[in-house]
């Protein structure tokens, strides 16, 4: 590379420093089961080609945070390239016969309870290093629910951007809409992580919120 | 469940509840008030204070409770809040540190303390005795 073009390679991206951080690092975030990971795994595949992490319809499958640097999003003519980070799913109580439930063996849920809670605290610590949030929320329950209060609270005391995905409706007793009404603040878009509806729309949102 | 003699000098056989007053939580600092919580918790005790946590003091005794989390003995808290509101005025959105106002909140032990309903204006909860 000639001296010129380098000067010019580093005075740019440096001017890119300066005015416009390069990579936004956004959390997905949200109570177990919400999708996060489903939604994580959808994003990563569009763009990329590649696979996040394991799904599962027992709550707390995540419980290591996991970040894929350098996911380019193109959408309407906006182009943003992100880290994703798929947390583990917050929540305030941990019970291991929850584990027991869906049919786990005392010692298995045990150890599963235990790396929960260290999944959790790893989630909540990853707060303080993102530039924007995903927050996940499964539409056919109750929104408003201590831990997305939390999130939405932390995003909004550090003035940082926070999008909520409705997430799961493809299911009949979906309702964005009570979503919509609890939390009236923040952009929202309807999707199904699981089945791909309305996901363009949250890549336009992606685009414009976090680039 | 617990068995107290009451001011009045009853005994009585109940659930203690604490209210804690939004002058002695701003005397506190996150620490301190994150360790009344989860002692009073322990307890077994339901906890409602005047003015809540703020969302960063919310997201410390989130990690505080999955740190002191044990199979037999503690399986966490169930807590509810409104959720705090903002200085809305825009010039002290540019200028300031947002300020942060806490509303009430109710806490309690995950296996006695049950929420109903929650929605902006009212927190609906179920506590039972059963320990
Ligand atoms: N019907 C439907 N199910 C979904 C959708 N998204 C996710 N699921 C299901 O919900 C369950 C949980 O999905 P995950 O992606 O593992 O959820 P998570 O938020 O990552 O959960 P944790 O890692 O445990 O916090 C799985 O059974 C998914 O198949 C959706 O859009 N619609
Ligand atoms: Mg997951």
């Amino acid at each position: 590379m000639g001296l010129i073009k380098k000067v010019k390679k580093n005075f740019s991206s440096l001017w890119k420093g300066i005015f416009k951080k390069k990579v936004a690092r956004i959390g997905i975030y949200g109570p177990p089961n919400a999708g996060k990971t489903t939604l994580a795994n959808r994003i990563i595949r569009d763009w990329t080609g590649d696979a996040m992490g394991a799904v599962s319809e027992i709550p707390h499958e995540t419980r290591r945070a996991r970040r894929r640097e350098g996911v380019t999003i193109e959408s309407n003519g906006s182009k943003v390239t992100l880290d994703i980070v798929d947390t583990p799913g917050l929540a305030t109580k941990i019970d291991f016969h929850d584990f027991m439930a869906h049919g786990m063996e005392e010692e298995e849920a045990k150890r599963r309870a235990k790396e929960a809670t260290e999944g959790i605290i790893e989630a909540v610590k990853w707060l303080e290093d993102l530039d924007g949030v995903i927050l996940v929320m499964d539409a056919t329950e109750d929104p408003f629910t201590q831990v997305n209060v939390t999130v939405i609270g932390n995003m909004e005391a550090r003035n940082l951007p926070l999008l909520i995905a409705a997430n799961k409706i493809d299911l009949p007793e979906s309702s964005p809409a009570r979503i919509r009404s609890a939390f009236p603040q923040h952009p929202l878009v309807p999707i199904s992580a699981l089945d791909g509806q309305n996901i363009d729309t949250l890549y336009e949102e992606i685009a414009d919120h976090f680039g | 469940m617990k068995r107290s003699q009451t001011i009045s000098g009853d005994i009585m056989i109940g659930v203690q509840m604490d209210l804690i007053s939004e002058d002695k939580l701003s005397r506190m600092t996150a620490m301190e008030k994150i360790r009344l919580i989860l002692d009073g918790v322990k307890e077994g005790k339901i906890l409602v204070l005047e003015r809540g946590l703020t969302p960063s003091e919310e997201a410390k005794l989130i990690e505080m409770t999955m740190t002191e989390i044990t199979p037999d003995d503690f399986a966490g808290i169930e807590i509810e809040s409104y959720p705090s509101k903002q200085n809305q005025k825009l010039l002290d959105k540019l200028f300031k540190k947002p300020l942060i106002r806490t509303r009430l909140t109710v806490i309690g032990p995950a296996n006695q303390l049950k929420t109903l309903k929650k929605d902006r204006d009212l927190i609906s909860a179920l506590v039972s005795s059963q320990y």
